[in-house]
């Protein structure tokens, strides 16, 4: 009976955050990536899909191809979840948005299709309360860091995408930050991964 | 058994999944979205890891032509391809069956040209379905890791001897990562013994391959290959049995989901069959008695067995990610028609064109194709072929 209770109260519970019927016992969570073709919005999908399968969990991972140039809005896809899931579309309601470039604020609607009560994480130097103007933050977790200045001051380079990676993390603990370390230095070995993971530990902390 | 788990892309799964297998010989030409699988593999050359011959030809006429070549030496041959690719492999693809090659071809679903695209469709894979070569599809990188290595038993089987392609569509599969299951080399090598070849090319040896055979025996050759076919489902549904011994992991023809207790069923294949399955879930959760069947061995077609999972049955939804122009249905639909005519208790059939050049069938779409194949079946069409998923 207890079990039963369990299960009704875990229901509910998906009921809720799903805001619509119930779709799977799972719980699946769908990351999109903005970036802008040459930040390395590919590399962070991938890297975010490794770390969650180190951990156990499954993944369907990808980005969006198309005629991307360097500079062009691109986004990539991450599907995770704890469970086993069959589902192979692009991501459309996804549950964490990661912008990785700031100027995407005034290009792209980065929070489109944000599911209510989800997280979007952004790269940005100014106040919090300022991002107010660019999408509607009243039924979403919303968070900042400075990516683009860890970047530079860390790795020497605006390449923001595994910052915010950090900041993703410490908000959402879709994966754990020992398990994106582990697979980011494992991608770069040597001086290259020790730097990023400085600075994916920085917007670890700094994220607000 | 303690499973082994890597990250990796349906491609780079392929191209590891090859890499245990070592074949002899490796002949391909660079192709999106199959061109990391020759990539990675090229890799594995130029470091040494593997000792396969590997040929970087000019064309894929030229890279099934060098395979056939190969192959009739005796040795263990493999290549990928894809869309364009394929068609250009066409003419050769004959030779290979013909001169009973048991060749493995890697195939990255694709539109075909014109207008160009680079993304997933699989009717690259199912037009080649009339030049006698085992054909298999894949849902997953998991799959594409294994059906890379079943192909290899499969074809090079003596009651088969015939070659084997297997396609996992672009992007979607490709390039996605997902976890993947993996085998040691020592695994592969007592599942997958070395080719034992009686009749090749060798230089002690005086045989001749691809004669001129007219009037009086080209129709027998055809019929042998017609018995090899016929050999190949057995073998198959052997080999992929011997196979979940192996990982434990339950690999069949067809793939059953909730088929038991079903009044309703969406048949698919590929990628698309992860999609039936998540909305046979989402549909189920409303109280619908629904189910999802994936066909992953589509040539030779197994109508008996697809006959009795779909026996007393309403209504299919025949999800097809491929087109054809001025047919009665679609190709898959086509298949199971026959499959099904005149059989008892059968149902209505569904076929529904999407997903052509990477459009996204999402799952809410498909949960208002099957509401629709419901319709039809209430007004006694037995019958009906549409396209969806497209601007009107």
């Amino acid at each position: 009976m207890n079990t039963i209770f369990n299960l009704y109260i875990f229901v509910c519970r998906v009921n809720l955050y799903y805001n619509t019927m119930v779709i799977s016992l799972a719980e699946i969570m769908d990351v999109r990536i903005n970036g802008r073709g040459g930040q390395g919005a590919v590399t962070a999908s991938r890297l975010l899909g490794e770390a969650a399968i180190l951990e156990g969990q499954y993944v369907h991972a990808f980005p969006s191809f198309g005629p991307e140039r360097a500079g062009a809005p691109v986004t990539s896809f991450a599907r995770i979840s704890a469970e086993p899931f069959t589902e192979k579309t692009e991501v459309y309601e996804p549950h964490i948005v990661v912008v990785i470039d700031p100027t995407l604020l005034e290009d792209v609607p980065v929070a489109d299709g944000l599911r209510a009560e989800g997280t979007i994480v952004v790269n940005y130097d100014g106040l919090k309360e300022s991002l107010m103007k660019y999408f509607d933050t009243t039924h979403v977790n919303f968070y900042k860091v400075s990516g683009s200045k860890i970047a530079i001051e860390e790795i020497g380079r605006n390449v923001p995408n595994l910052v915010m990676l950090g900041a993703l993390i410490k908000v959402t603990r879709i994966v754990s930050l020992e398990s994106l370390i582990k697979v980011t230095v494992n991608r770069f070995p040597g001086i290259l991964g020790e730097k990023n993971v400085s600075a994916i530990k920085r917007a670890f902390e700094e994220v607000e | 058994m303690i499973k082994q788990v890597k990250g990796m892309t349906g491609n780079e799964a392929v191209a590891w999944a090859a890499k245990l297998v070592n074949p002899d010989v490796i002949a391909a030409y660079p192709i999106t979205p199959q061109t990391i699988i020759v990539e990675r593999y090229s890799e594995f050359v130029n470091n040494g890891e593997v000792d396969t011959s590997f040929i970087p030809v000019e064309s894929e006429h030229s890279a099934m032509s060098s395979c056939v070549g190969a192959s009739l030496t005796g040795a263990r041959v493999f290549t990928a391809s894809a869309s364009a690719g394929l068609a250009l492999m066409y003419e050769i693809l004959y030779v290979a069956s013909g001169l009973r090659c048991p060749i493995v071809l890697a195939v990255a679903n694709r539109a075909f040209s014109a207008p160009i695209n680079i993304h997933g469709e699989c009717t690259d894979q199912l037009v080649c379905r009339d030049a006698s070569w085992v054909s298999l599809f894949g849902e997953s990188a998991q799959e594409a890791y294994d059906e890379t290595i079943m192909s290899f038993k499969i074809a090079e089987h003596p009651d088969v001897l015939l070659p084997t392609m297997f396609g996992i569509e672009g992007f979607i599969v490709t390039h996605a990562l997902e976890r993947v299951e993996i085998l040691s080399k020592s695994e592969v090598d007592s599942f997958l013994p070395e080719r034992d070849v009686d009749l090749k090319f060798c230089p002690d040896e005086t045989n001749t391959f691809g004669s001129l055979v007219l009037q009086d025996y080209y129709m027998e050759i055809k019929r042998q290959q017609e018995e090899a076919m016929t050999n190949a489902y057995r073998v198959t549904k052997e080999v992929m049995e011997e196979f979940t011994e192996l990982t434990g992991r339950t690999m069949e023809i067809l793939e059953k989901y909730k088929l038991d207790d079903a009044d309703y069923a969406i048949v698919s294949y590929g990628a698309t069959a992860g999609n039936a399955k998540a909305v046979v879930d989402r549909l189920r959760a409303k109280g619908e008695k629904v189910g999802a069947l994936k066909i992953r061995l589509f040539r030779p077609f197994p109508s008996l067995d697809i006959y009795k999972a779909l026996k007393g049955i309403k209504a299919v939804t025949i999800l097809d990610r491929s087109v054809t122009f001025g047919s009665p249905g679609t190709i898959v639909q086509n298949d199971l028609a026959s499959a099904l005519y005149g059989r008892e208790n059968i149902p209505t059939l569904h076929g529904y064109i999407n997903g052509l050049g990477g459009r996204v069938l999402t799952l809410p779409e498909i949960e208002e194709v099957y509401e629709m194949s419901k319709h039809y079946n209430e007004i006694n069409m037995s019958s009906t072929t549409d396209w969806v998923g497209y601007r009107k």
